[in-house]
């Protein structure tokens, strides 16, 4: 419904994305000089970083993404996902590449929802790219994108209305309808019941201009308050304590967007969405078209813009396994229930050929060569998106 | 999914919900019912996205028929994002009215037969702005239907058939419309007043007949307006920061102000029989209020009469189902079903 939504879903997703990663980089963090060739040290994972943060600020990709335009189905957008996480060294398989494209929506999901005022997607979105800096430290022209992209955030939604952030709120809401992923740090801290849906307090601050509920006051002719008189309202709620800051820097007030995963925590889903109800089934098909040409031109855009690092030299692209161990991942591949299956996009079905052959060309230009010489465990499961797509 | 009442007695109970083949989508006034005093049938509406479910079903709650619809604009393109379904009930015929971006469109009653549908003018649009419609409601023999313009379209409906136009489109507004309610004008045949809010909170107060007069204009306070209702010259209106505000049709001015909700009300709906008011918001929860006017100053009352909780569950719409507001139902973002009470 609103025009301007893209940008807040993808840089919070990508937040999100990068969290995870770090945590499962750290988790199967080797020191340095113990590492042996196929493992990961610090400075991989620094790298790592570095590259996807380098590939979501780059100043062509944001120009696109900020263009007012319609959000596009969650296939298409997993796509630009499925590239911006292999913008590195890093290899996912496709279980992998799952889970975490699980785990980002459900708690960008979550944070949408608990949100106290609509406006506070944006204070949202400004703890994840505080996060995002904070990754990139050592990099003073990667942190220089990401304060433009600051600062454009800033001149577009800075002075939308309250109306206008009630839209994206509810544009934004439409899009993750009918997820219930369960996902296991969630459901320890009981901010997800079983059934998967998100708990919604009832007590705790208000919203920043919000009163505490519970008063009713009468007004006479003139407009002079005459009567306040109290409801038993059934919540137990306080006043708003101060406002979270909307500039480069200060004290955001709200925790929703900041990094909720550390080392010691692994991330889980349970892959049981609630399929008694046909709701996720039937917001997807009703378009039998897989990839309408809308979106096709959406991802040609969208991904002309991202320029991918390629690896110069015989460089190893070291696999990352979002599960705790091999067997784990080929399991959970094998066990995806159908109604959450992300149905990676085959360019080759559609019916545009024009559009098709443009894309084919912009991902051909982001090929990542392929390492004959590494061992068989470190690549040879890693497929880029190119063989990903052709795969029926 | 449990919920507690409020209040020193219990006053409604629980019923049995009715399954919806769709989840509710997160829209405000996500729900729409209607009852024919000749049979005993209940129909409800509600937005899933870019369909909506319209279903019957009897006293109990059992359901009988169940149709979704959707707004077809082309081959290959996917159906638009339908933002309200609402009944009209005008004095010869009932019908369905479905908003949505880029057209609105009406059928018979049951949904079975569309029987106009308008496409909306993009006017003088930038490209930061989507086109559509939203705010439905009957004016005497009129549809009034608001835009994301902040402009009024009203259409001219006769007794029968399809012949449906397009009579006059009304300004006051600079935003887009939220909602629309009508009440017949006391002691008077034809003519009937209407209240319009939009995304600042403006209210426009209008007088229809003929032709459509501005009567007054409530400014709004920087805050989104998502429902409004009208009753017996008083206006209660819903606010994106939890108030509930009740206004003096005519002259404009603010009698009562409730810190009724702690997140945006997403429904108010009025039981005209008896004054009382249903107001739901994305906070979980559900009040009634009972409206009066005072018989010596004429000012506006009002008193809480109950409070229920739907756990963990952001609602999106509201209804009575009866006029004397013995019960009511619910609609929640995510969730597949309509949840009902009715008075014990």
């Amino acid at each position: 419904m609103s025009v301007r939504t893209l940008p807040l879903l993808f840089l919070n997703l990508g937040g999100e994305m990068l969290y995870v990663l770090d945590q499962r980089l750290r988790a199967q963090n080797i020191p340095g000089d113990k590492a042996r060739k196929d493992e990961w040290t610090e400075v991989d994972r620094k790298r790592v970083l570095n590259d996807i943060i380098s590939t979501m600020f780059n100043r062509k990709f944001m120009e696109e993404l900020f263009k007012p335009q319609e959000l596009y189905s969650k296939k298409a957008l997993r796509t630009v996902y499925d590239r911006l996480a292999h913008a590195s060294i890093m290899r996912l398989n496709q279980a992998s590449m799952d889970k975490l494209y699980d785990l980002m929506t459900m708690a960008f999901k979550y944070q949408v929802l608990l949100c106290p005022r609509p406006k506070d997607v944006l204070l949202v979105t400004f703890n994840h790219l505080d996060s995002i800096k904070g990754f990139i430290q050592d990099s003073p022209t990667i942190l220089h994108q990401v304060d433009e992209t600051f600062r454009q955030l800033t001149e577009i939604y800075g002075n939308l209305s309250a109306g206008e952030f009630q839209m994206i709120r509810q544009t934004l809401l439409i899009f993750f309808q009918d997820l219930h992923i369960r996902v296991s740090t969630f459901l320890k801290d009981k901010v997800q019941n079983s059934n998967g849906r998100f708990v919604l307090p009832v007590s705790g601050p208000v919203p920043w201009g919000t009163e505490v509920p519970g008063v009713i006051r009468i007004f006479n002719d003139k407009g002079e308050e005459v009567k306040k008189t109290g409801f038993k309202h059934g919540g137990n709620y306080v006043a708003a304590q101060k406002e979270g800051a909307f500039e480069l820097y200060g004290d955001r007030v709200l925790k929703l967007g900041t990094n909720m995963y550390s080392a010691n925590r692994p991330v889980e889903t349970h892959m049981s969405a609630t399929s008694k109800n046909l709701a996720s089934k039937t917001q997807e098909n009703i378009a039998p078209n897989p990839l309408a040409k809308e979106e096709l031109n959406f991802l040609a855009r969208l991904m002309g813009g991202m320029e991918i690092k390629k690896t110069s030299g015989p460089e190893p692209g070291f696999r990352l396994n979002l599960f705790t161990t091999d067997e784990e991942e080929e399991h959970a591949a094998l066990s995806r229930p159908e109604e959450l299956s992300y149905e990676v996009i085959n360019i080759q079905a559609t019916q545009d050929q024009q559009r098709n052959e443009e894309l084919a060309r912009i991902m051909g230009e982001f090929e990542i060569t392929e390492q004959p010489e590494i061992t068989e465990q470190s690549t040879s499961k890693g497929d880029d998106l190119l063989a990903m797509m052709d795969r029926l | 999914m449990w919920r507690r009442s409020l209040g020193r007695e219990r006053m409604y109970r629980r019923e049995r919900s009715i399954p919806l083949r769709g989840s509710a989508a997160a829209l405000s006034n996500n729900l729409s019912v209607l009852q024919l005093p000749a049979s005993d049938l209940m129909h409800f509406g509600v937005v899933h996205g870019p369909s909506a479910q319209i279903l019957s079903s009897a006293p109990g709650g059992m359901p009988l028929a169940q149709r979704q619809l959707q707004v077809k604009v082309g081959v290959g393109v996917s159906p638009p994002l339908i933002t309200q379904v609402h009944w009209c009930v005008l004095p010869f015929r009932v019908l369905l009215v479905l908003t949505s971006h880029r057209r609105i469109q009406m059928y018979e009653s049951d949904g079975s037969l569309m029987v106009y549908w308008h496409a909306l003018d993009s006017g003088d649009a930038s490209s930061a702005q989507t086109l559509f419609a939203r705010g439905i409601a009957a004016s005497v023999h009129f549809i009034c239907v608001g835009t994301w313009s902040g402009r009024i379209l009203v259409f001219d409906i006769p007794a029968k058939g399809t012949n449906i136009v397009l009579n006059e489109e009304l300004a006051g507004h600079q935003t887009p419309i939220t909602d629309i309610a009508t009440e017949r004008a006391q002691g008077q045949d034809g003519v009937a007043d209407m209240v319009t809010a939009d995304d600042s909170g403006v209210l426009c107060v209008w007088r229809s007949g003929t032709v459509f007069t501005l009567l007054t204009r409530i400014p709004g306070f920087g805050v989104p307006c998502p429902s409004v209702q009208l009753w017996q010259g008083m206006v209660a209106a819903g606010y994106g920061n939890g108030q509930v505000r009740l206004y003096d049709a005519t002259t404009g001015a603010l009698h009562v102000q409730i810190s009724a909700h702690a997140r945006t009300i997403c429904a108010l709906d009025l039981a005209p029989e008896v004054g009382k008011l249903l107001s739901a918001a994305e906070d979980t929860f559900v009040h009634i209020w009972k409206l009066s006017r005072n018989p010596e100053s004429g000012s506006i009352e009002v008193e809480h009469c109950h409070g229920e909780c739907v756990s963990d569950t952001q609602l999106c719409g509201a209804r009575f189902c009866d006029p004397s507001g013995c019960s009511f139902a619910v609609t929640g973002y995510d969730l597949a079903e309509i949840l009902r009470f009715s008075s014990v």
